[in-house]
């Protein structure tokens, strides 16, 4: 029991819980079934890539390049289906493709270069934004078929006075990605390689772990990710556009590292990254609710960031001073 | 069953130009305990790499694992034979729990399969059980103690069923307590079958545990002697080709002014009732175990752990020691006992670490070096403190561990101190090396400077301290003179006690 207080995830919780409460007594519109599917749809693709995240993360990794991968997914799976038809499962598996592909290519200089992942990733971010401007000549693209715009609802609630709630597709995908990366990571063997990986490399390497095909498999995960969640954002959005997803990867990492990640790796769950995903997306529906400025939703997210993460720092500076005590007989 | 479970013959290993290994033939015998002796640079921890199959030796190289010719050894394949090496940093996951870290060299197979958390469990404890510990399987390692990691990491190789267990210097970082527990627990493996392979620095330590030593010196294997054959004096000789007298004392000397004086000084949780002087001239030694309070007293004194209460004097005049920079203004100067982490910029140049602390005095009125009189100053303390190096261009990570804590010494010397605090200052040094340094501890105290060594080694203070203070749980429980006791005596009085606790 006592553990729980040692964790991130608690402290989480308790100031989204705080949030909610306080956003309920002040606003009528926040605490409905109504609004909450609308904000967590609308923030499913971010929290999708926000999964891939937090595996690269705890393998010790990082990568800023995945909204530049996304984007690069979406404008060639709107070509393409524009061009060719298909439907849906082609929609998803060109996006994932071209993910995976670009997210592999971060593996290969990642394990191959040896510099910080930080700064091939910031290379890679700018070649792929590069070449998508120059490919795309930066048009937006609205034309999608009509199969694509149509509404894909997993589930349909209905309230007493025959009010229609749905879990539309995106939703449904990031419930679905949140549940098989927390079992990946904490069930399967390549899970726990990967928390291997990023608590201790060397030790890792000295038990004969194949790293490279971990580091591919790790940034080729992000990819994916990526790429599914960029797809999600076109149905959900209609649209797509050079810089629509681009810019947002600092807030992504934010929101994992809020959820207890940490940069040095080894450590994050994805609880944590939903709650992480889950305050971002309040604090930015309670700013609209609230009618503040937008502004604000800045200001309060970094004090946020900062009071979380002082919380855990303090927390971990007890624990070394209990084991620092000599005992003064 | 072979009686030989290792045997290696005419191990070549050239790096470049460098003969790390030269025509070395090794071998184990089943169910002893042997150790690998040398100084830094004398090939040991090639000869272990290359056993573990992390090095390839030269071509023409015969390497027999329990009879059996193996030609290209690689990791797996060493891990395969049951040989298993516990490195210095332990290669522990701290981010992992201890039941996780003990059973994880079952997943080298299958990365989908599923972790089969139950029979994690059975065979972690399994393997703690068999060596008779007990620590809690979900801890995750960063909560540890060093000598609890020890014990996991011991426990991982247990769970492999390993027959070879080498050890590279597995007590660098243990307490003499914590030594002495783990020496037993290695010879209770022994007892159960295994056979080890143990590299260590520390005489003492080789002498109470080994059936053989195997020594190195420069590529070249001086021998393998049976350790009833070997004393101090002759490991010594055999791993320097050089001499040393232990018993090398200072003659009564004649102390000057007094230097530093501390009167009850007292923080919570660290120490009690702390009095002490210190006079110009003079060597005194405090010896505690790890978490006696010793090192916390000392950052007190460097100005790094402010007290709650008493008084330091400086030169008779009372001073507030509340940073380090008042403390290295008052005269005072510290060499802290984790030199890696702690008392030097490993990728610097040695010059830029020896100038670290007095890079102010060092500039113009322009605020800009003088690179003439950086460069007056360092070759003088390469000189005077000997440190071996072509070009003290070099980083300091090229040096050995002795020449690195010479660096260090140098670097608190250049801020001319009066009072020169050591923290275990020869930690991980091999035994050349850690002569030059009492050596030179000697010279500076004839030099007038006022010297703290704090050890957790006996025969360190009591050859070379003119009063020793024993510390224990924060306190200084008593004071004595190396020459009115013997060693064994003050042994007794630092290890005594220590029992019930």
């Amino acid at each position: 029991m006592s553990s729980l207080f040692k964790r991130n995830e608690f402290y989480l919780g308790l100031i989204i819980l705080c949030l909610v409460i306080f956003l309920s007594i002040t606003t009528n519109s926040f605490l409905t079934i109504e609004n909450l599917l609308e904000l967590f749809t609308s923030y499913s693709f971010l929290g999708i890539m926000a999964a891939g995240m937090l595996v690269v993360l705890i393998s010790g990794g990082l990568d800023l390049s995945f909204t530049a991968t996304a984007t690069i997914s979406q404008y060639i799976m709107a070509t393409t289906i524009i061009k060719y038809g298909g439907n849906l499962f082609i929609a998803f598996l060109i996006g994932a493709g071209i993910g995976i592909a670009l997210g592999l290519l971060n593996g290969l200089l990642v394990h191959y270069i040896k510099v910080h992942p930080m700064i091939i990733t910031i290379a890679t971010l700018n070649l792929f934004k590069g070449l998508l401007m120059f490919f795309s000549k930066g048009k937006w693209i609205y034309n999608f078929p009509l199969w694509f715009s149509e509404p894909y609802d997993i589930m349909v609630f209905k309230n007493s006075e025959g009010y229609i709630y749905p879990i539309s597709l995106p939703l449904f995908i990031f419930i679905v990605v949140l549940i098989v990366t927390g079992f990946l990571l904490k069930y399967t063997i390549l899970g726990r390689k990967i928390y291997a990986m990023g608590g201790n490399k060397e030790a890792a390497r000295r038990m004969g772990f194949n790293l490279f095909a971990l580091t591919l498999f790790v940034y080729g995960y992000m990819g994916f990710l990526a790429g599914i969640g960029s797809v999600a954002h076109a149905l959900m959005v209609q649209t797509v556009a050079p810089n629509a997803i681009i810019g947002k990867e600092l807030d992504v990492i934010a929101a994992v590292v809020l959820g207890g990640a940490s940069l040095l790796g080894g450590s994050g769950t994805v609880i944590g990254t939903f709650l992480g995903i889950a305050m971002v997306a309040i604090i930015s529906n309670a700013v609209i609710l609230l009618g503040i400025p937008s502004y604000w939703y800045m200001i309060f997210l970094g004090a946020i960031i900062i009071t979380s993460v002082s919380i855990t720092a303090y927390n971990y500076k007890l624990n070394m001073r209990k084991e620092a005590e000599i005992d003064v007989a | 069953m072979h009686e030989k479970i290792l045997e290696m013959k005419n191990v070549n290993k050239k790096y470049g130009g460098v003969n790390a290994l030269k025509n070395v033939d090794f071998s184990l015998k089943r169910g002893e305990i042997h150790c690998l002796v040398g100084e830094n640079g004398s090939g040991k921890s090639t000869l272990i790499k290359i056993i573990s199959g992390v090095v390839k030796p030269d071509p023409g190289a015969e390497i027999i694992i329990n009879g059996e010719k193996v030609k290209h050894l690689n990791p797996r394949e060493s891990v395969e034979k049951g040989i298993q090496v516990i490195y210095q940093d332990l290669s522990l996951f701290p981010n992992l729990t201890v039941a996780e870290n003990v059973a994880i060299s079952d997943y080298y197979r299958g990365n989908i399969k599923m972790v089969n958390q139950k029979e994690m469990y059975k065979k972690a404890i399994k393997a703690m059980k068999k060596i008779d510990i007990s620590i809690n399987p979900k801890k995750l390692v960063r909560e540890l103690s060093v000598a609890q990691k020890q014990l996991v990491a011991i426990s991982r190789v247990i769970a492999t069923d390993a027959e070879i267990l080498i050890m590279d210097e597995p007590t660098a970082s243990l307490s003499k307590h914590e030594i002495n527990e783990l020496l037993n627990l290695i010879k209770s493996l022994q007892k159960q079958g295994l056979t080890v392979l143990f590299v260590s620095h520390k005489l003492d330590e080789i002498m109470s545990i080994s059936q053989r030593v195997t020594i190195l010196r420069d590529g070249n294997k001086i021998g393998t002697f049976d350790a009833s054959e070997l004393d101090d004096q002759k490991i010594a000789y055999y791993m320097t080709g050089k001499t040393f007298d232990q018993n090398e004392k200072r003659g009564t000397e004649k102390f000057g002014k007094k230097l530093l004086e501390i009167k009850d000084l007292c923080k919570k949780r660290n120490y009690m009732n702390i009095n002490l002087e210190l006079r110009e001239g003079e060597i005194l030694g405090i010896i505690g175990l790890i978490g006696s309070g010793r090192t916390e007293l000392a950052l007190s004194i460097f100005g790094m752990n402010s007290p709650d209460s008493g008084e330091i004097y400086v030169l008779g005049e009372r001073v507030n020691l509340n940073s380090n920079y008042q403390a290295i203004r008052s005269g005072i100067a510290y060499v802290p006992e984790d030199r890696l982490n702690d008392g030097l910029f490993l990728a610097q140049p040695i010059s830029t670490n020896i100038i670290a602390s007095i890079m102010d005095r060092l500039v113009n009125k322009a605020k800009i070096f003088q690179e003439d009189k950086i460069k007056k100053v360092v070759n003088k303390w390469v000189h005077d403190i000997g440190i071996k190096t072509d070009d003290p261009e070099n980083p300091v990570r090229t040096l050995s561990g002795g020449n690195q804590q010479k660096t260090v010494i140098a670097k608190w010397l250049a801020t001319t101190p009066k009072v020169l605090i050591l923290d275990n200052p020869t930690v991980g040094v091999d035994i050349a090396a850690k002569h030059g340094i009492y050596n030179i501890i000697k010279e500076l105290a004839s030099e007038k400077l006022g010297i703290i060594l704090i050890s957790d080694e006996v025969p360190e203070v009591y050859h070379n301290a003119d009063r020793i203070l024993i510390m224990k749980k924060g306190r200084i429980i008593n004071e004595v003179f190396p020459d009115e006791i013997t060693e064994a005596e003050l042994q007794e009085m630092v290890i005594g006690g220590e029992i019930n606790v």
